[in-house]
């Protein structure tokens, strides 16, 4: 039964994955794309955990912990460059 | 238990594509600001719930968790910092939005 489960669940994460990429080309400012990217960071966060869920190796709760975190920090860190960079 | 588990991992799934729905749907970056820092980060983390039920190991299900709350209070951060940096590079809501909070100073 986790078997199909995770099958849905990893065919709805990888759609959506699909999305943020749509949205990461066609996004129309750098802010479109950092979000984009955002999005991408936190739905691997979800795609690792399904993976930990489906093999069970839960050693990979820890890397998605680990991803989470940078990913978080990147945000802030491209958000930062924006505020750098100034009014175009 | 693991029809807790099977719950959760679909409603986080569910959650994670409603996200990007969002992000592809709607007109300007703040709005999709709103779809991607709430839906997003809640979808994830109600995975990482799922592999908590699902372990049942409670090393594993601790730091699962943390990493739940970690999602939780770190999202509102960077949305707020990305909302912020795009507002001062220029970027004007859509015609659509009623209230004009660019006339108070951030």
């Amino acid at each position: 039964m986790i078997e199909t489960v995770t099958t849905i669940c990893f065919i709805l994460l990888g759609l959506a994955m699909m999305g943020a990429i749509v949205r990461i080309i066609i996004g129309p400012s750098l802010a479109d794309r950092i979000l984009g990217l955002d999005t991408i960071t936190v739905l691997a966060v979800g795609i690792i955990a399904l993976f930990a869920v489906r093999t069970g190796l839960t050693l990979y709760a820890d890397i998605a912990i680990g991803v989470a975190l940078v990913g978080f920090l990147s945000t802030a860190a491209f958000a930062r460059y924006l505020l750098s960079r100034g009014r175009q | 238990m693991i029809y807790v588990a099977a719950a959760l991992l679909i409603v986080g799934s569910l959650l994670s594509a409603v996200a990007v729905l969002g992000i592809l749907r709607f007109p300007d970056v703040f709005t999709r600001l709103h779809a991607a820092s709430k839906a997003g980060p809640l979808g994830a983390g109600l995975i990482l719930l799922g592999l908590a039920v699902v372990s049942g190991d409670w090393a594993v299900a601790i730091r699962c968790v943390l990493g739940f709350f970690f999602l939780i209070l770190t999202s509102p951060v960077s949305a707020h910092l990305l909302a912020r940096a795009a507002l001062r590079s220029g970027i004007t809501p859509d015609s659509r939005t009623s209230i004009d909070d660019r006339q108070i100073n951030h």
